[in-house]
């Protein structure tokens, strides 16, 4: 009962064990590398696809391919971000080195694609390598006031939406200006009281996230194993009410069958975050298999929005294959 | 900046060699060993980063038969396909995706 037979590479999650169900056709954790056998098992899945959000699978990879593709996108993949702030004025209770590194924090709508780096640390910022914006506001006492609003002072807070940007040269004609400036324009910056004033000069450039993680292209990404459930007892009544609350919701379904009586039933194993509750009943345990699937990952990428998400993804692997080249390049001389 | 360079006390070996790659770290070192390490010829490969503080990553091969160089040429050569082909796949399904949910592209 201990093993599934099929093609599959798996691990069988026992209760404090876990054990390897290798199946005797060799798979990817065997096999010599060749890529025509790669191009036959490997598949790509989009499960979900949200724009700034996606969930894909990928299916007869190696885990450490996976994991370097993660890795890329975590922090070799560029985008922008501010770096450098000019305070010429700040008279509000935040402090500058506060505000600037708040001010680096925030995600900025422009595509990293068109920019090149900033190398040379004393060079000016040019139009290819760099984005400015301008952030001028000062707060007063609201004088429209009257008993209907509750509004006493105007400005006193300071969101994203308040940084202007002053585009560089011929950055105007080559970016639309709807396309430049801070994904989201609610993100507080600072509180200010009548009497406080911000005057500064941002500026933006391009990096990775090895540099900095406010260079990160995506909120997180990351990567997990095809959970299967399979039921090899009936599980009938209250059992299987018990059985359906030890997995995630949605995982195993109740149904009626012909003499009435409730029966488990394995839905849909995917979105199950593997807890291993039942093994907590001992008239469960043995009803059960609990297993992951080697080689078959899902992936998901949460972009922070200056980018699509397959974007993304695709970048990553641009970035390694041309690391690669750049090696073999390097090893021909 | 070298890339890669070999820091080796026998020269005269070339079955076994590390090599020593100018800023790569873990992304590069475990992706190009889970390759080169199926290898039928290759004895050993393995990786490490000496120090988290210098950006070095410390490549080792061994070889029953032929150069180490070659191993680690054909590594790489394996992983430029691995990435053309896992960009063509995820071009393929993206687009189909793509139009059969109506998104433009």
């Amino acid at each position: 009962m201990d093993t599934i037979n099929d093609e599959k590479p798996r691990v069988v999650l026992k209760e404090h064990k876990i054990i390897p169900n290798m199946p005797t056709r060799p798979t990817i954790f065997d096999d010599v590398f060749d890529i025509k056998v790669f191009k036959k098992k490997f598949s790509v899945v989009i499960v979900r696809y949200e724009h700034y959000e996606m969930e894909f699978d990928l299916i007869g990879i190696h885990p450490s391919l996976v994991n370097a593709f993660r890795r890329l996108i975590l922090s070799d993949v560029p985008s922008m971000a501010i770096e450098k702030v000019h305070i010429y004025n700040n008279t509000t209770i935040i402090q500058d080195e506060v505000l600037a590194h708040r001010l680096g924090l925030i995600p900025l709508k422009a595509d990293p694609r068109l920019f090149e780096y900033h190398t040379d640390e004393h060079a000016d910022y040019m139009e290819n390598d760099s984005l400015e914006f301008e952030l001028k506001i000062k707060c007063t006492f609201n004088k429209e006031l009257n008993n209907s609003s509750y509004d006493l002072y105007k400005n006193n807070n300071v969101y994203s939406k308040h940084i202007k940007w002053l585009p560089k040269g011929n950055q105007s004609k080559l970016l639309k200006g709807i396309d430049v400036g801070p994904i989201h324009d609610d993100i507080l910056i600072a509180k200010m009281r009548p009497g406080h004033e911000l005057d500064l000069k941002l500026i933006a450039v391009k990096s990775c996230g090895r540099d900095h993680a406010k260079f990160s292209p995506v909120a997180t990404a990351f990567y997990r194993l095809l959970p299967d459930i399979r039921l090899v007892q009936k599980v009938e009544g209250e059992a299987a009410e018990r059985l359906q609350k030890c997995f995630s919701p949605g995982v195993i379904e109740i149904e009626k069958n012909v003499d009435g009586k409730q029966v488990a039933k394995v839905k849909n194993a995917r979105y199950d975050m593997s807890s291993r509750n039942v093994y907590r009943y001992d008239d469960l345990k043995d009803s059960v298999i609990l297993s992951k699937v080697q080689d078959h990952f899902i992936f998901t990428v949460e972009s922070v929005g200056a980018m699509a998400s397959d974007v993304i993804f695709k970048e990553a692997v641009h970035i390694l294959k041309n690391k690669c080249l750049s090696l073999l390049e390097e090893l021909q001389n | 900046m070298p890339i890669a360079q070999i820091a080796e006390r026998d020269l005269s070996s070339e079955k076994s060699k590390t090599f020593v790659f100018q800023d790569e770290g873990h992304t590069l070192g475990n992706a190009l060993r889970c390759v080169i390490s199926s290898y039928p010829d290759v004895q050993f490969c393995g990786y490490t980063v000496p120090h988290p503080a210098e950006s070095k990553m410390h490549f080792r091969i061994q070889m029953n038969k032929g150069q180490a160089i070659d191993a680690l040429k054909r590594g790489l050569e394996d992983l430029v396909k691995i990435c053309d082909h896992t960009l063509e796949k995820f071009d393929e399904e993206m687009s189909s995706y793509k139009s059969d949910h109506n998104l433009v592209t």
